[in-house]
């Protein structure tokens, strides 16, 4: 039975909460929070639309479908704005789900190698599944399922005496991208020429020219597994306390493993076979609105969606006027902000910042 | 210490066998912990303890016997329904993010919230009076990280307490506390254990707090209990000896009566 909640609760004697308000998250503080994040988000987006290469008035672009303004603004401009919302709203919620799975702040679906597996399936499926007649639409469909196979495999791998050890999980992440990367220029050499710049895109990580109907791919699955995640946020909460003491106040640990786990490579899987690999956003992202608003789940996720969208779409945007006409790809963005910032991490962890 | 029939007891085994890989660890244990009590487990390294309680609190498989929570066999529970009856507190505790104490403590309400629900007031009311129990109410802003060792225990007994169970199960509760926090908290269970007839079950290396604090001590000895029984009737000279290999003395606490116990010599040598 549940015992609280329900029934208006009659207050004892006065008992306010005073005390011990701004110590744990209320429904008011978690909306407050989330809309100011979704402003922030909004504002980035708007940035990046009226923001590019070439310069382009956003009146024409809304009221006059004829001026190449409007054009570039629906083609081009909408669709990568799009794009990066739902790429960066992907990867940093994923980032902090899979922290709070292995229980380690530097875990990241491309630290830890998932998606340079993930991006291996999309290339094997886009090189061979032509070949046998399936269309692109096997590509997701293989990146989720390399994707999967790929987390579990670093999952096994990293387990010593059934506890994960940081070092040996990041260790692993470090070989599986190596191996990865590797299987990729594997491809990449006895394919011909057509495919070599696709490849080099999914090495690379690029919002580069998405169609809507791409948008519309990682969007939606996007919203599935993050529908699963959220589902699970209090879980997530109590597995901080380790997998025994988390069974110990409720939680199906494997169930919760496996939910987990086919959430997260779905959207990895999504993400990667729309955008390639892009690197330290699922690190990034949640790092700071820990540090800014705690360690809530119930917070946590739905912030790191907001904040990695906005993240990725002003990424992307730099990714494109920096050295306009000509660009680079987002995904290096993110590795020159993420190296650095994951050293500072990892020295920061020396000091027992991870294991308490 | 007999208990109406009517009342289940709170938890009772039958013969439990468990063990790790090819190693025997508990070998045919039964025992029996009415609403209230509170029962030690005492015994050296290494003698079963803690895989007790791990089994006791359906953490750890066993390979025989029945375990009985509240007169429900432990197996017709699913995990939430357990944790709504049982809370337990290992010997040490990890937290990977950064928690206030608040978080941590109404942690222990999730088994009785749904996914998406916040905490209610009656929540928070629960979480508040077990940080009182603790004397943790001015820690509650605090990040977990931050206490010391002694602090942070207090914080997950105040968590277990959160969680409003029948049986509270406690690795080693006192390991990193000073004397003043163990005789506080022992005293502050004693209470809690007949205001709510809560059970509490708790594993001890000191066997002076057993014998000060508990209404029965288990003695085992590699997987076996060796007695089972009020401290005056355990905890006795000759059975301290057989366990521990070592001349024990026990006396009495000249101002409150209770056992008062000493090693007396040095362990035989060995050949």
């Amino acid at each position: 039975m549940i015992q609280s909640g329900g029934a208006p609760q009659i207050s004892r004697v006065g008992a306010g909460f005073d005390d011990l308000a701004g110590a744990h998250l209320t429904r008011g503080r978690m909306l407050a929070i989330v809309s100011a994040l979704a402003a922030l988000t909004a504002a980035a987006a708007l940035i990046a639309t009226a923001f590019g290469s070439v310069h382009i008035s956003l009146e024409r672009a809304l009221f006059d479908p004829a001026s190449p303004d409007h054009v570039i603004f629906v083609a081009a401009r909408l669709p990568r704005v799009m794009m990066g919302i739902a790429v960066g709203a992907v990867l940093a919620s994923v980032g902090a789900a899979l922290q709070a799975l292995v229980r380690n702040p530097l875990a990241e679906g491309g630290i830890l190698g998932i998606s340079g597996g993930s991006a291996f399936g999309a290339i094997l499926a886009l090189v061979f599944a032509s070949r046998i007649g399936a269309g692109q639409s096997v590509v997701p469909i293989f990146a989720f399922a390399a994707a999967l196979l790929s987390t579990l495999a670093v999952y096994r791998i990293a387990q010593v005496d059934g506890q994960l050890e940081p070092f040996t999980l990041l260790l692993v992440g470090v070989i599986f991208n190596a191996f990865w990367g590797a299987a990729i220029m594997l491809v990449n050499s006895v394919v011909n020429l057509y495919y070599a710049h696709t490849i080099l895109f999914w090495l690379m990580g690029s919002l580069e020219a998405p169609t809507w109907r791409e948008v519309a791919v990682v969007s939606g699955l996007g919203a599935a597994g993050f529908a699963v995640l959220m589902s699970k946020a209090r879980d997530l909460n109590l597995l901080s306390l380790g997998d025994e003491t988390a069974a110990e106040l409720g939680v199906e640990i494997n169930a919760l493993r496996r939910n987990i786990f086919i959430a997260t490579s779905l959207m990895i899987g999504a993400a990667v076979s729309v955008s390639g690999i892009i690197s330290f956003v699922g690190l990034i992202v949640p790092h700071v609105l820990r540090l800014a608003f705690g360690s809530d789940h119930r917070l946590l996720l739905p912030a790191s969606l907001l904040g990695g969208a906005a993240f990725m779409v002003l990424a992307d945007l730099a990714a494109r006027v920096v050295i306009a006409p000509a660009e680079i790809p987002v995904g290096a963005i993110t590795a020159l902000c993420g190296g650095p910032f994951f050293i500072y991490m990892l020295r920061r962890q020396d000091r027992g910042a991870l294991s308490l | 210490m007999n208990s109406a029939p009517a009342n289940p007891a709170a938890v009772r085994a039958d013969q439990i066998h468990a063990g790790y890989a090819a190693a025997d660890v508990l070998r045919g244990i039964s025992l029996s912990v009415e609403p209230g009590q509170v029962f030690a487990i005492v015994g050296p390294n290494g003698s079963g303890k803690s895989t007790l309680l791990r089994v006791l609190a359906g953490s750890m498989r066993r390979r025989g016997g029945t375990v009985e929570i509240c007169g429900r066999p432990l197996e017709s529970y699913d995990r939430r329904a357990l944790a709504k009856v049982v809370a337990s507190v290992a010997q040490e505790n990890q937290v990977a993010f950064r928690f206030t104490v608040l978080e941590l403590v109404l942690m222990g309400r999730a088994p009785h919230l749904g996914a998406f629900r916040f905490e209610s007031h009656a929540d928070l009311e629960i979480a508040r009076e077990a940080l009182a129990h603790f004397d943790l109410l001015e820690f509650a802003h605090r990040h977990v990280e931050e206490l010391s060792g002694g602090e942070r225990k207090r914080v997950f007994l105040a968590r277990a307490l959160a969680q409003q169970p029948r049986v509270v199960m406690l690795d080693e509760p006192t390991a990193f506390l000073d004397l003043r926090h163990v005789a506080g908290i022992f005293a502050r269970f004693r209470e809690l254990a007949a205001e709510r007839a809560m059970a509490v079950i708790a594993t001890l290396h000191d066997l002076n707090a057993a014998a000060t604090y508990a209404d029965r001590v288990m003695l085992l000895k590699d997987g076996v209990a060796v007695a089972t029984g009020t401290p005056v009737e355990v905890l006795t000279e000759e059975n301290l000896r057989r366990v521990y290999e070592l001349e024990v003395y026990v006396g009495r606490n000249p101002s409150t009566g209770a056992l008062a116990i000493l090693p007396s010599g040095r362990p035989p040598a060995r050949a």
